[in-house]
């Protein structure tokens, strides 16, 4: 019982962080219609600018307010110089772009940092069932996600941000500024992005540390709906917990495995996600 | 919701490698099979010309653009033709060449026509399995659910590592050339030549496939499910369908890729491949089959020349290692910013302003 | 009517690719009281409703609001000069609530204004029984109204409304109208309509436009041309 109790604690703690990638992820779909394959190495970047800053400064949180600047200053870049000129004329080349930044990105770390393993010292420590870490972890995405919620629902801003997503041209003749609407979406989703890998990526950094967490987080997305915010939270801990146990009950090389189960059972049943709304075809 | 492929910049300008009959002209041309076959024996004669002249580590490269075309050429019917992305064609690509491996290892007195055979069944029946669990699927849920497939697969290999040989994979020998070629044609050479044959044959199939009813169909279904639906086009069928030309094409490309490599490891066959192989085709070009033809020179050289520069300018090992990488995100991003139609497109706009003047 | 026009056209020409869709076309339409655009379709109507608000690019020519030169004007500052458009279909955001929807009209202004979203309510009783119910639950006619709506949360000067009658029962196009009219009386709104129901439109505008091919063909008072037997034959239909 304690086995089971261990495994679903550790679920939630990875969970969350898959869960923040997926936000991410989610918020860049809702304003642009894209899935932006580069968020992780956005993410890479902004932990690695927190470890030099960290070094530099002796502080963690410092590091982390540098973390999720990065976020916001990489993302908001990316929409605006690379992705929109592209997008414009083609989706597909939209994604592909990303692809593209990716690898950039990806690189240039490895480039700059090396392949080899840094040490990040974490700011809580990991012992215990459901360690200060752990609780760090779900505590912040969950702070996020209501943030989040507050934003969007209540605020002026936030309707401007989901008018510009959901219909364009009604929210420019509203005087909304579209563009600059997508660029904030594209700058909030990568500081969260940067937030998941402060959460998923120490105590040991390196170059490819986040690719695994990239595919559990897009899974999560898909999984949850990529229309819903609340979806990609429910689909990080569907991917999470599902991990966690089957890692613990049969092996931890079938974890990916137990994931791909869980997408095509998923989908088979809901093609749009868990929480999407159905949507009818325009004729 | 609607899918994300399929959109402007993908709707073919040249859509299919051979041009359509002009009318008016009298009886006597050839049907478009023959046409194509005819087209691949002459490019054949080309490759073997080539081949002829360089040594041992072109024909080695040539080989591998030889298999990268073909499942570049696979990859574009799925995605440029039916309009359905996949992020996980190297799974193809993995399964082929594992199968290929497996054949040699434990029946090694069956004939190479023969392995590629099966090696072509085995894939018809992945095709037709993740094309039908995937057939409800639209746009970034496809891609996920393919993306997925790319990263769990090689985890297989991982899990019965005595039957795949864990991450080191199976090495094994393959069958050189024949007796009687024995001092004309060295062993790559003669590689090459088994690689190009068969690609080419495998492309004037798709080419006649994509320019026949088929492809129509799958066009239509890319441009507008709903609308091809109703005009009675059989959607889920084409789909699968689709899905299982494609893993045909890859894990044919995959056992070519065994049989010259005579290894195959799990790591060979990462996402990282899966994601290169979709955006080197887009960088090539979607609309058409000559786009894979530049992805798979792009594929192959790219990195080839990023190792080579970093070599010579004696740059540390971290950015040697990295570079290829860098460089063909760079490119990428460069082409899809000023020729989104690639580099066919641009080819295209190119020979038509030619024309024009 | 005031002598000088509030929104003048000079000469605008527009393009869909090679095709021109605008040609060379002129007039004005003074301050307060509702005019009709009128055509058969691919004329230009909605072409000209759009690239006076920018979200179709003039190829060259003029447009003037109240003396400004808002010819490139981008689209969302349109609002801010006074210029409300409801486009074809209406535009309402389906996945927003009646309330946000007519929340955003008002939202260049800032503040949110419960004044104007009251006069509004007022105006439109079936949109204030549904303020919290998505916009996805209203039928084609509430629609219509709630695309109205918004666009009166801006506080406009100038309304331009692309085919409102698009799709909607006689009966509720009739209420449509009649509330046009009624704003045009009781405001100093100017109205401009692009409509396909000529005959409509004719009955409740006081002054028409008739576009042929991107072209200005005919205009005049709206009885004028309601009984131009060669104007309405050539160019409306019936």
């Amino acid at each position: 019982m304690t086995h089971f109790i261990n495994l679903t604690l550790n679920g939630l703690a990875t969970g969350a962080a898959y869960a923040a990638l997926a936000l991410s992820l989610v918020i860049i779909y809702q304003a642009t219609r894209l899935v932006n394959f580069a968020q992780p190495a956005f993410a890479l970047l902004s932990v690695y600018a927190a470890l030099a800053v960290t070094q530099l400064t002796g502080s963690y949180w410092i590091g982390f307010a540098a973390a999720l600047a990065t976020g916001l200053t990489v993302g908001a870049a990316a929409e605006r110089l690379v992705v929109r000129p592209i997008a414009r004329v083609s989706p597909l080349n939209g994604i592909i772009v990303t692809l593209g930044m990716l690898l950039v990105v990806q690189g240039v770390v490895g480039m700059v940092w090396g392949n080899e393993q840094h040490g990040f010292g974490y700011a809580f420590s990991y012992v215990g069932r459901f360690s200060p870490a752990d609780a760090f972890a779900v505590g912040a995405v969950a702070a996020v996600a209501v943030l989040l919620f507050l934003l969007y629902r209540f605020t002026p801003f936030g309707l401007r941000m989901r008018a510009a997503a959901h219909h364009p041209e009604a929210a420019r003749l509203s005087g909304v500024r579209v563009g600059l609407m997508l660029t904030a979406g594209w700058a909030i989703a990568s500081a969260i992005g940067a937030l998941a890998g402060m959460l998923a990526g120490p105590p040991f950094l390196s170059p490819n540390v986040f690719d695994t967490v990239f595919v559990f987080g897009i899974t999560a997305a898909v999984i949850g709906g990529l229309d819903n915010p609340f979806g990609s939270i429910l689909g990080g801990m569907l991917i999470g917990l599902g991990g966690s146990y089957v890692s613990g009950y049969l092996g931890s090389e079938l974890a990916t495995l137990s994931a791909l189960v869980i997408v095509v059972v998923v989908l088979s049943v809901r093609p749009d996600g868990i929480l999407a709304r159905p949507t009818a075809r325009k004729v | 919701m609607s899918t994300t492929t399929g959109q402007r910049a993908d709707r073919p300008t040249g859509a299919v490698s051979t041009p359509p009959q002009p009318p008016g002209r009298r009886g006597r041309a050839l049907p478009l099979p023959a046409r194509n076959l005819l087209a691949a024996a002459a490019a054949l004669a080309l490759v073997t010309a080539l081949l002829m002249v360089t040594g041992d580590l072109t024909a080695l490269r040539l080989a591998a653009v030889g298999y990268t075309f073909l499942a570049l050429a696979g990859l574009q019917l799925l995605v440029g033709g039916s309009g359905q992305v996949s992020l996980g064609h190297g799974a193809f690509m993995m399964i082929g060449a594992y199968s290929m491996a497996l054949l040699v290892l434990h029946l090694p007195m069956l004939p190479l026509a023969t392995n590629l055979l099966i090696v072509i069944a085995v894939s018809v029946i992945a095709g037709i399995a993740v094309g039908a669990a995937t057939a409800r699927l639209h746009g970034p849920y496809l891609a996920g659910a393919t993306l997925i497939l790319a990263v769990g697969l090689p985890g297989i290999a991982h899990r019965y590592h005595d039957l795949f040989g864990g991450s080191n994979g199976l090495n094994v020998r393959m069958a050189g050339a024949p007796p009687f070629l024995d001092g004309i044609v060295s062993t790559s050479q003669w590689q090459a030549l088994v690689v190009w044959f068969t690609a080419l044959l495998g492309l004037a199939l798709l080419a006649t496939v994509s320019a026949g009813r088929l492809g129509r169909r799958m066009r239509a279904i890319r441009d507008d499910e709903t609308a091809a639906a109703m005009a009675g086009i059989p959607v889920g069928r084409t789909k699968v369908v689709a899905f299982v030309i494609a893993s045909a094409a890859g894990g044919l490309a995959g056992g070519l890729q065994a049989y010259v490599l005579g290894t195959v490891t799990p790591s060979s066959f990462s996402l990282v491949l899966s994601l290169t192989l979709i955006a080197a085709l887009v960088l090539g070009g979607i609309a058409g089959l000559w786009g894979a033809l530049w992805a798979a020179f792009a594929v192959v050289y790219l990195e080839i020349w990023a190792s080579e520069l970093a070599e010579t300018l004696n740059l540390g090992s971290d950015v040697q290692n990295n570079l290829p990488l860098v460089l063909f995100g760079v490119v990428l991003i460069l082409v899809l910013r000023f020729w989104p139609l690639g580099v066919q497109g641009a080819l295209q706009t190119l020979r038509a302003r030619v024309r024009r003047s | 009517m005031s002598d000088k026009p509030l929104l003048q056209v000079q000469d605008l020409t527009a393009h869909h690719g090679a095709v021109r869709a605008l040609d060379r076309v002129t007039l004005d339409v003074p301050e307060r009281g509702l005019y009709a655009v009128l055509g058969a379709n691919g004329a230009g109507k909605s072409t000209l409703l759009r690239t006076l608000t920018g979200l179709h690019p003039a190829t060259s020519g003029r447009v003037t609001l109240d003396g400004e030169d808002i010819t490139h004007l981008p689209a969302e500052r349109a609002v801010t000069k006074g210029l409300a458009h409801v486009p074809e279909g209406g535009g309402v955001i389906v996945e927003l609530t009646v309330e946000e929807n007519l929340r955003l009209g008002g939202i260049w202004r800032g503040r949110h204004d419960p004044d104007t979203m009251a006069e509004v309510l007022d105006l439109f009783p079936p949109l204030e029984q549904r303020r919290g119910k998505p916009a996805g639950t209203l039928s084609g006619g509430e629609r219509q109204m709630l695309a109205i709506g918004r666009a009166l949360m801006a506080r406009p000067r100038v309304l331009l409304l692309d085919e409102p009658s698009l799709g909607l029962a006689p009966m509720i196009t009739e209420q449509i109208f009649t509330l046009l009219g009624d704003l045009r009386d009781r405001t100093w709104l100017t109205v401009v309509l692009v409509e396909q129901n000529a005959a409509g439109a004719l009955s409740t505008t006081d002054h028409g436009f008739v576009l042929d091919q991107g072209r200005l063909a005919a205009e005049g008072a709206s009885d004028d041309l309601l009984s131009d037997d060669r104007t309405r034959h050539a160019y409306l239909g019936f």
